[in-house]
């Protein structure tokens, strides 16, 4: 183990700070902000999974919302039939985890647009699904009624319990995460993004390494889902059609694709701005929109590549490795 | 039969018009490796145009249809490369695929909020008479559309094989370094593959709208069709894009009528993740040798 650098030391207080900060902030808020404070937490877990899968990986996928879908289903469907929520969540990640498995097939034959055309089709193939067999997902009416989890003394009935509830689960799948991008898997997963035939050539098993990328990336999908659940405590199959798919593509994109901490600044940008742009009423997605092609001009590597640009000019220093660096360039 | 003739003109139609659509995309696929996500867009907004044009301005509707037209080239071929493409394609392919979906959101909202969210009449060019061929009674305006379009498509052909500017976009795409030396004009030819693609959205749009009416979400399932389109015939060729069209066009007609209307949108896109699975370029294409 080498030691803890400067750097290393700021950015753990850093964390620990943004974790204070993410503790007292709903706080004395009205129920309306913490719920919308839950939705950032829950859409930052999707886009940590999509991260993976097309930050770290390099694999592109538009059927994040998909995964969001099984998840919400599975946990809903089990426990209205009275499971507890956390017996329900075990199915709702194994499925998606083997769906995601399936899905990466495709990716073992085609790539970029092919690949995003492939994962589209498989999301609009989910939502018709899900509309079309109401014997089973209530069809356009949707489920409703789902209860929220409740641990004896600790109960998430309010929004405040349930964002904790949320945050908790947040702070896991980003540690988890982190342990993954820090195995030799992660490396893997890099090495995949940089160079497929270097990779395959340096002994880097690309096929398992690509299916794992999408099954891993999955999970977290069904994670979310499986989140969003109990926080509406209604869903229907619009909630995960294609527009969502774009709208966490977008989280990953606008925070940085392959930055750890991309994701909470997308989901942030991508959640909270129409909430600040709601006093321009039915404009928020024409500016939100302009705004997105504006930055993906200026600044493509996403809004967590900005300081990084910044210090780049002002104080150059040697390449490194794209493989060891955080952050890709998405061909 | 007739019941069958019927709808397979009918579908046939339609097909063109997604040909149309299909077609413009593998063009600017080929020459600048842009996949336009906003392409149904493209498609919905030429409508606006000439709806702005008749309505705001107070043109007459067929020198509102030039001026749409027109507008279009300029906004959808010019303004589209020239602001959104060029800053952009040297990020990478994946970074344009986001942009082109962002103005594809761009372009839904402007024509919601700026001209209106019901479906808006639109006149058509033809009538819309009934008439009969081997029992089947098909609308003029279908036998007329698949018509025009196919007519397009032959005019476009022409022009890209037999005239010099149309070689020369031909050898852009296929290998614009040796374009180049050869003395071609490449960033000309990439620019004019742009207004092409304008100007066949354009068209798609003035043929299919008298019958979907203007909606500002009538591109969401357009444009998916005609991807899907171009990727099933082949992503490479025209023809292949054309086949791909009437393919689409006539299986989804048959499959609402004979199989089941509730999964009719599902069958172009089995039909895609199975093209792409088992023969990537297509029925028509050829391989690219690129690793796609």
């Amino acid at each position: 183990m080498r030691g803890l650098s400067v750097r290393d030391v700021w950015r753990s207080v850093a964390i620990a700070l943004l974790l204070v900060a993410a503790i007292l902030l709903p706080i004395g808020q009205k129920n309306y902000i913490i719920y919308v404070l839950t939705s950032w937490l829950i859409f930052t877990i999707a886009a940590m999974g999509l991260n993976l899968t097309l930050g770290y990986a390099g694999q592109i996928s538009l059927a994040q919302a998909s995964f969001m879908a099984i998840g919400a289903y599975v946990t809903a469907l089990l426990t209205l039939a009275g499971w507890h929520w956390l017996a329900a969540l075990p199915p709702a990640l194994i499925i998606s985890f083997v769906v995601g498995l399936i899905l990466g097939y495709p990716a073992l034959r085609v790539k970029g647009h092919f690949l995003a055309f492939v994962t589209l089709a498989f999301n609009t193939l989910v939502f018709l699904v899900l509309r079309n067999e109401d014997w089973l997902t209530g069809g356009t009416y949707g489920l409703s009624g789902m209860p929220r989890p409740d641990f004896g003394l600790f109960s998430t009935d309010k929004h405040l319990p349930f964002y904790y509830f949320t945050l908790g689960i947040t702070v896991i799948a980003a540690l988890a995460l982190w342990g993954i991008v820090r195995s030799p898997w992660g490396r893997a997963f890099k090495a995949l993004r940089e160079n497929p035939v270097r990779a395959e050539s340096l002994g880097v098993d690309t096929r398992r390494v690509t299916l794992l990328a999408f099954a891993i990336g999955s999970v977290y999908g069904g994670l979310a889902g499986a989140l969003i659940t109990p926080l509406v405590q209604f869903i229907e199959p619009g909630s995960f059609g294609l527009a969502h798919s774009l709208r966490i593509l977008l989280m990953v994109v606008v925070g940085g694709a392959g930055y750890f901490f991309g994701p909470f600044i997308g989901a942030a940008v991508v959640i909270l701005l129409p909430e600040v742009l709601r006093f321009t009423e039915g404009y928020y997605l024409i500016i939100y929109s302009a705004l997105v092609i504006v930055m993906l001009v200026f600044v493509p590597s996403g809004l967590i590549g900005v300081w990084g640009r910044l210090k780049a000019k002002v104080w150059p220093k040697q390449q490194v490795r794209t493989d060891m660096a955080e952050g890709a360039g998405l061909q | 039969m007739s019941q069958f003739l019927q709808v397979f003109l009918s579908g046939l139609a339609t097909g063109a018009v997604y040909a149309l659509v299909a077609i413009g995309f593998t063009l600017v696929w080929q020459a600048a490796q842009t996949v336009n996500f906003a392409q149904g867009e493209f498609v919905m907004v030429p409508a606006f145009f000439v709806l702005i044009g008749m309505h705001w301005l107070g043109l007459s509707f067929w020198v509102a249809l030039l001026f749409g037209f027109a507008v279009s080239i300029v906004v959808l071929g010019l303004l589209f490369k020239k602001l959104i493409v060029e800053p952009i394609l040297p990020h990478g392919g994946i970074t344009l695929i986001i942009a082109t979906m962002a103005l594809g959101i761009l372009l839904k909202e402007s024509a919601k909020e700026f001209y209106g969210a019901e479906a808006q009449p639109f006149p058509a060019m033809f009538p819309g008479d009934q008439i009969d061929v081997f029992g089947a009674a098909v609308s003029l305006r279908d036998l007329l559309n698949l018509v025009i379009s196919l007519g397009i498509v032959i005019l476009l052909t022409l022009f890209l094989n037999r005239t010099r500017t149309g070689r020369c976009m031909q050898a852009t795409a296929q290998n614009p370094g040796v374009a180049e030396i050869l003395g071609v004009d490449v960033k000309r030819m990439v620019l004019y593959t742009f207004l092409i693609n304008a100007a066949l959205a354009a068209l798609a749009s003035f043929l299919i709208t008298p019958v979907y009416l203007a909606k500002f979400s009538n591109g969401e399932t357009l444009g998916l069709i005609a991807f899907i389109a171009a990727i099933v015939g082949g992503f490479n060729q025209i023809r292949g894009a054309l086949v791909g069209g009437l393919l689409i066009g006539v299986l989804d007609n048959l499959t609402a009528t004979y199989v089941t209307a509730q999964y009719r949108a599902a069958l172009p896109l089995v039909l895609l993740i199975v093209i792409i699975l088992v023969r990537p370029q297509g029925i028509m294409g050829t391989s690219e040798g690129r690793a796609v």
